[in-house]
């Protein structure tokens, strides 16, 4: 058993199929992935993010700290204020890749599950000499990401302020409408590529909005969506996860990501090793495949036209580190990481698919992008 | 179909066996399990086949898996309607949703397969 978030006997009540995720137990789908995943793009989806950690950072320094250890600008933020940023080793490969929100006089870090108690020893390694404290909030608190078209309309009758007047990327308390008591942080963020928010809160009342959300759009097509559907969503989204586009051996260059770092502006922790890197290596590439076989995590990807068996004088030019099935575009999609000889987008390539050649071709990144009609960014 | 005349893998094939021939598929806890088919490969008819070698293969969102022979047997039919339609497997893995036909090496290999009361026993145990 690893550890469970306050919303776990829901999800087992509603037949969850549950794995491991991050040392969490978290449902990774309740009926259907592709099912949750097209509730999501067409009306909500409502994802138990409790596993995500969040770090709150307080103290005269904290800011000072945060710019030494993220790769993007921390000081720069407005109040309310949420950025992406990536954390670096020394050698610039990459820690994890976090949000950072400015909340008053403090910070939250909104780290992934996996990765929480390794950047908590981490951040302790750097933090002498900063006159800064971090508190790990995550078992104490609740976290949902309300995900979709109906997503802000279905949240702003549960809650006190006005959800549609916060910006994309910005973070404010909330009441619960019903426990005016009830302080909730409400940001306009999410991992699906749909407008949304992310909510987090005491476990009560993040499990008692869970209930009232899907009671108010069950007749709206509204669904309680695992992992699996979390996956494929970010995926259509051209969004990395840790753990396959991100690694400690990945550096924010060839990850596609040198918008979230600073580098001309600030020192951070694996600048100098960064700014070292070679210019040419396998970057990170968007991939649609013909037919309907998936190119799953680890698959070799080879020039178009070659055999895809492996022999010594025929090498892959890139391999596959997230696959699956566009349950949007309906076809199979892949991001990959291949030589920057491949890189440009219409270069026809080859996965080798478990011994066949499946063609492929490298697209632009996102596969899938909403309309904004309606957003506020 | 009555699922107490057909006989069972351990890897999760059915096989209704009339005489010297056999009609194959995956049963409803495999299809339960994979969710989300997207893609189905069978073989060519004419295909030999020994008891245990994979014949095909089943995708879904979120994994892929090989389909093995329950027993040996040259490959007289497959469903083309299933590869065009993954999804009839989903709704129906015991009629719409038939891999392939069997002309059995030997009938008598399908006694060494399970019963229906066994093959629950086995998903239940992990």
């Amino acid at each position: 058993m690893g550890l469970s978030t306050a919303l776990f006997d829901w999800h087992k009540q509603a037949g969850a199929r549950i794995v491991d995720f991050g040392g969490w137990d978290m449902p990774v789908l309740y009926s259907s992935i592709v099912d949750e995943h097209n509730a999501t793009r067409q009306g909500a989806g409502l994802f138990d993010v409790s596993h995500m950690g969040r770090l709150w950072f307080e103290g005269p320094q904290a800011t000072a700290l945060l710019d030494h250890l993220l790769t993007n600008h921390v000081e720069t933020l407005d109040e309310g204020q949420v950025r992406y940023s990536l954390v670096l080793n020394h050698d610039a490969g990459i820690k994890d890749d976090v949000l950072v929100y400015r909340i008053e006089d403090k910070h939250l870090l909104v780290v992934n599950a996996s990765n929480r108690m390794k950047l908590l020893a981490w951040f302790d390694s750097l933090r002498a000499g900063f006159d800064a404290t971090i508190r790990d909030d995550t078992p104490l608190t609740s976290m949902i990401a309300v995900q979709g078209p109906k997503a802000i309309s279905l949240v702003q009758n549960e809650l006190t302020g006005s959800v549609d007047a916060l910006g994309y990327y910005r973070a404010v308390w909330m009441a619960l409408a019903s426990e005016p008591a009830t302080r909730l942080l409400v940001s306009r963020t999410g991992y699906t590529g749909e407008d949304g928010v992310e909510l987090i809160g005491p476990h009560q009342a993040i499990t008692q909005l869970w209930g009232r959300l899907l009671d108010a759009g069950r007749q709206d097509g509204v669904k309680p969506a695992g992992l699996g559907a979390r996956d494929t969503l970010r995926l259509e989204a051209g969004m990395p996860l840790y753990g396959h586009e991100l690694t400690e051996e990945i550096d924010p260059l060839r990850a596609g990501l040198s918008w979230a770092v600073a580098s001309k502006d600030k020192d951070f922790v694996g600048k100098p090793a960064l700014i070292g890197l070679p210019a040419d290596r396998p970057v990170r590439v968007g991939l649609t495949l013909e037919g309907k076989r998936i190119a799953r995590e680890g698959f070799a990807v080879w020039p178009a036209g070659s055999r895809a068996d492996a022999n010594e004088e025929n090498i892959p030019i890139g391999n596959i580190t997230s696959g699956t099935y566009s349950p949007t575009l309906e076809q199979a999609i892949a991001m990959a990481y291949v030589d920057p000889s491949c890189k440009s987008v219409g270069t026809r390539l080859a996965v080798d698919v478990r011994g066949s050649a499946v063609s492929a071709t490298v697209v632009k990144l996102p596969f899938y992008k909403r309309s904004r009609a309606g957003g506020s960014s | 179909m009555n699922l107490d005349s057909l006989k069972y893998a351990a890897t999760h094939e059915w096989i209704d066996a009339q005489g010297d021939a056999g009609t194959v598929g995956i049963t409803r806890f495999a299809v339960d399990q994979l969710t989300d088919l997207v893609f189905v490969e069978l073989p060519a008819v004419g295909k030999k086949l020994s008891a245990g070698a994979p014949f095909g293969v089943v995708e879904s969102v979120k994994a892929v898996s090989d389909i093995y022979a329950p027993v040996a047997g040259e490959v007289i039919a497959i469903n083309d309607a299933v590869v065009r339609e993954p999804a009839l497997l989903s709704e129906d893995p015991y009629e719409k949703g038939w891999l392939i036909k069997l002309r059995l090496d030997n009938a008598s290999d399908v006694g060494r397969l399970m019963s229906k009361g066994d093959y629950e026993a086995s998903c239940h145990s992990h």
